[in-house]
């Protein structure tokens, strides 16, 4: 194929910009980069809501907040953080560096990738409509039923709990469904399985859980819907029904989300512990093998949400000690990590600090959720502060640090701008201490019984000093946050161009220019090991030339085109029916949604 | 625009088939939902057993019209037969045997969901609704479910058939119908299950 080199007026001008460009992208990178912004976006919102919540419960019998609104804000920051922050966060990163690190030129389908991102936004932007109505959801982000059918919950509030993550569900099944082929097919020339870069991987293990995962909430997500719309039974107790089944259905897909928010993290952490250490990864095959056995146990756990219900000791031995098996591939992990620093020669730059601090802070996390596994102790921590400050150094000590990881190592790739190390460092500190503080404390309020979910609590019970220093915390983590925006904003307004490869990288997205260029790889790279940089790096005895920008003459890529966004407001045209309108705004979306599909299908895909 | 891939499969076939993985446990949903709640119902009409309506008296019998079932079926069931001929027409240039085959697939495709429409309405007269009871419930919603993908199904057979109809079928385009018929199979092995569950067992 023909591939000039260029200089770079010449590149430029063939860069497509403008706002329909972007509307009508199937550029799985431009698509990444709308999945991260508007992501960040949502983790903002859903911020400034705990912001909220940790100012009404700064002090004891606070009248900050009602009861009502302070409902509203904790379910909506649960499903913020988990629907529309981390998981559309690994979105970007799936989007981004998977085609890149297998040696792809795209993912296997690159409109429907599109729709996946536009059906995603209309779902996170229809959640947070309800905010405009005072009628954000109320019931939190397990939406247990029988709270939540129309009896107990009238409003529109549910609906559009229902109805903005039966869309999101969508999103998910369509990118989980792209990528899973992606990483099976399109694989370039020697990249076998094993292999894949670890971040691949955990993102290949994430897909195959979102797959079985997602159907469940659907069905559940169906059933609440139907009770509420047409007054079916199925968690209405006068006509029988059992209100248990939602939180069985729920927690089948609801634990095995919990490793479809932490999987990415672990691969993400896995690439950067060994560029940071000049290492390879300790124990690949074994890193393999445990997240498998991770995603495998996650499906046969769920019920330890649920020792609360009196499910009989068998079934409480049961899901106790499947989850107590969980720590041992999840200490293969650690082990490996820990392994993999050994005896490097390690960097300790911004992305290393954040990979470093995850590890400690998800061992916190972790040791934690095997207190919980035990049905006599979880009974004493469930509905308390201790189970809050458990999940939080998972979610947030574990995901949101190793996300962040991967923003300060990705960045420059992705965006062709180093961010700033001494900015990323003040933000590494300020991040460490606020969520400490913020969350640290929460395991002792909690073991004195204090309760989640519950909007104040009174003067007297040795709670208020504690809640004041998580209050200071979650304003030093706003801090922290804000620093890391003017980083961002910073660097995008830096005019020294980035490297291609800033951190003498291992894996193929370091062998192309920063950002790359369209078509990815000017030639498909053929791949001979594990690491395949860094033993080009080693044939060459240093490093790299710089790469040049070429033509991508002859390179076939898809065409641009606005029906996946068509297809995706005929989803959320059909499925807002359920809330105004029904059947006829449904119908309008159905039209909407055959339009978009059948253009779709017809058009020439290039 | 296809490029080779590393397993040598087309990734359209490889896309159906996690589609197909992914909505197993839709169903299996739907149908755990079903057996979890079978013979729970407070009220009747039950589906096997009778039930005296007190309002009225009047006795109704089991509401399940199993032979009627029986013959959509299998109906059904010949079409997945159907839509293989039709496929090996595609493969092989045949094209009568593709359009005369994809027809016959569509019709029994038709005459099944023919029955489903006859049977909701049926349950409906006799008193059976949505929010009746747990039974109602769970029943309407999984086979209507089933129906649905039916109905996805024939729309999608459909476009194939309008294709081949004009001439845009070619052999090494069978790939197109195939995705569709592997759809077509599997909504058809989902019904063997639910049907066997709902009406076989007593």
């Amino acid at each position: 194929m023909a591939t000039t080199v260029l200089d770079h007026a010449e590149t430029h001008a063939h860069a497509k910009t403008g706002l329909w460009s972007w509307i009508t992208t199937v550029d799985h990178k431009r698509i990444g980069i709308l999945y991260g912004a508007t992501a960040f976006l949502f983790f903002l919102i859903g911020g400034l809501e705990a912001l909220l919540l940790r100012i009404q419960l700064g002090s004891p019998n606070n009248t900050f907040l009602s009861a009502d609104t302070y409902n509203q804000l904790f379910t909506m920051h649960g499903t913020t953080m988990i629907f529309l922050a981390v998981m559309p966060i690994s979105a970007m990163y799936f989007n981004f560096m998977i085609p890149l690190q297998i040696g792809a030129r795209d993912v296997a389908f690159p409109r429907l990738n599109a729709f996946s991102y536009w059906v995603f936004l209309f779902g996170g932007l229809f959640l947070n409509i309800s905010f405009l109505f005072h009628a954000a959801p109320n019931a939190g982000w397990f939406g247990y039923a029988n709270l939540t059918t129309r009896p107990y919950s009238p409003g529109p509030n549910v609906d559009f709990w229902v109805i903005g993550l039966q869309t999101l569900g969508i999103a998910s099944l369509a990118a989980a469904v792209n990528f899973f082929v992606t990483i099976i097919n399109l694989r370039g020339p020697g990249m076998k399985l094993m292999r894949m870069p670890m971040f691949v991987w955990m993102s290949f293990i994430t897909q195959i859980l979102l797959l079985l995962a997602f159907p469940v909430i659907t069905v559940a997500l169906i059933m609440l819907m139907f009770d509420r719309v047409f007054h079916t039974m199925f968690f209405t107790v006068a006509g029988g029904g059992d209100p248990q089944l939602w939180q069985h259905l729920f927690w089948i897909f609801g634990h095995p989300e919990v490793y479809i928010l932490i999987l990415p993290a672990f691969g993400i952490v896995s690439e950067i512990l060994p560029v940071f250490s000049r290492k390879p990864l300790f124990g690949y095959a074994a890193m393999v093998f445990s997240g498998a056995f991770i995603a495998f146990l996650g499906f046969g756990v769920w019920a330890h949400h649920m020792f609360a219900t009196g499910m009989g000791p068998i079934a409480d031995s049961f899901f106790a000690i499947s989850t107590m098996l969980i720590a041992v591939p999840t200490g293969v992990k650690i082990f490996n990590w820990i392994g993999t620093i050994w005896g490097g020669s390690i960097q300790l730059k911004t992305p290393m600090y954040f990979a470093l601090a995850f590890i400690a802070m998800f061992i916190m996390g972790g040791l934690s959720g095997v207190m919980h596994a035990s049905p006599p102790a979880d009974l004493q921590q469930t509905d308390t502060y201790f189970v809050v400050a458990h999940f939080h150094y998972v979610l947030f000590g574990g995901s949101i640090f190793a996300l962040t990881a991967g923003a300060y190592y990705w960045f420059p790739k992705m965006f062709g701008k180093m961010l700033s190390e001494s900015l990323g460092k003040v933000h590494f500190w300020l991040m460490l201490i606020g969520f400490n503080l913020t969350f640290m404390p929460m395991h002792f309020v909690g073991l004195n019984g204090m309760p989640r979910r519950v909007y104040t609590y009174p003067a007297g019970l040795g709670f208020e000093l504690l809640n004041r220093l998580e209050t200071i915390g979650a304003f030093i983590l706003a801090v922290a946050m804000l620093v890391f925006v003017y980083n961002i904003w910073k660097s995008l307004r830096s005019p020294v161009p980035a490297p291609a490869d800033p951190w003498n990288g291992a894996t193929l997205e370091w062998a192309i220019p920063s950002p790359p260029q369209e078509f990815n790889f000017a030639e498909i790279p053929t791949v001979h090991s594990r690491d395949p940089l860094w033993e080009a790096k080693r044939a060459r005895g240093g490093p790299l030339p710089e790469p040049a920008l070429v033509s991508g003459k002859g390179i076939h890529m898809p065409n641009p085109s606005f029906w996946p966004l068509v297809t995706a407001i005929g989803v959320i045209t059909t499925l807002t029916g359920f809330l105004v309108g029904f059947p006829y705004v449904n119908l309008v979306g159905a039209a909407i949604l055959l339009t978009g599909i059948f253009s779709w299908a017809f058009e020439p895909a290039g | 625009m296809h490029m080779p891939t590393t397993t040598g499969l087309d990734s359209r076939k490889m896309a159906i088939w996690t589609f197909i993985g992914s909505e197993c446990l839709f169903f299996a949903s739907l149908i755990s939902t079903y057996m979890v709640y079978r013979g729970k119902s407070l009220t009747g009409p039950y589906p096997h057993d009778s039930w005296v309506n007190p309002a009225n008296g009047e006795t109704v019998k089991g509401i399940l019209n199993i032979p009627l079932t029986s013959f959509s079926t299998f109906v059904l069931l010949m079409s997945s037969f159907a839509v293989v001929l039709a496929l090996y027409g595609a493969q092989r240039g045949k094209r009568g045997m593709l359009i005369g085959w994809l027809s016959a697939t569509m019709v029994g495709g038709a005459i099944f969901l023919g029955g489903q429409v006859y049977e909701f309405n049926h349950f409906v007269h006799e008193g059976l609704t949505l929010h009746t009871n747990l039974f109602g419930s769970t029943f309407f919603t999984l086979t209507g479910f089933h129906g649905g993908h039916v109905t996805v199904g024939l729309i999608w057979l459909g476009t194939v058939l309008v294709t081949a109809i004009r001439g845009k079928l070619p052999p090494e385009k069978a790939l197109n119908l195939e995705i569709a018929a592997l759809y077509w199979h599997f909504v058809d092995v989902i019904w063997i299950i639910i049907f066997t569950l709902i009406y076989l067992i007593k």
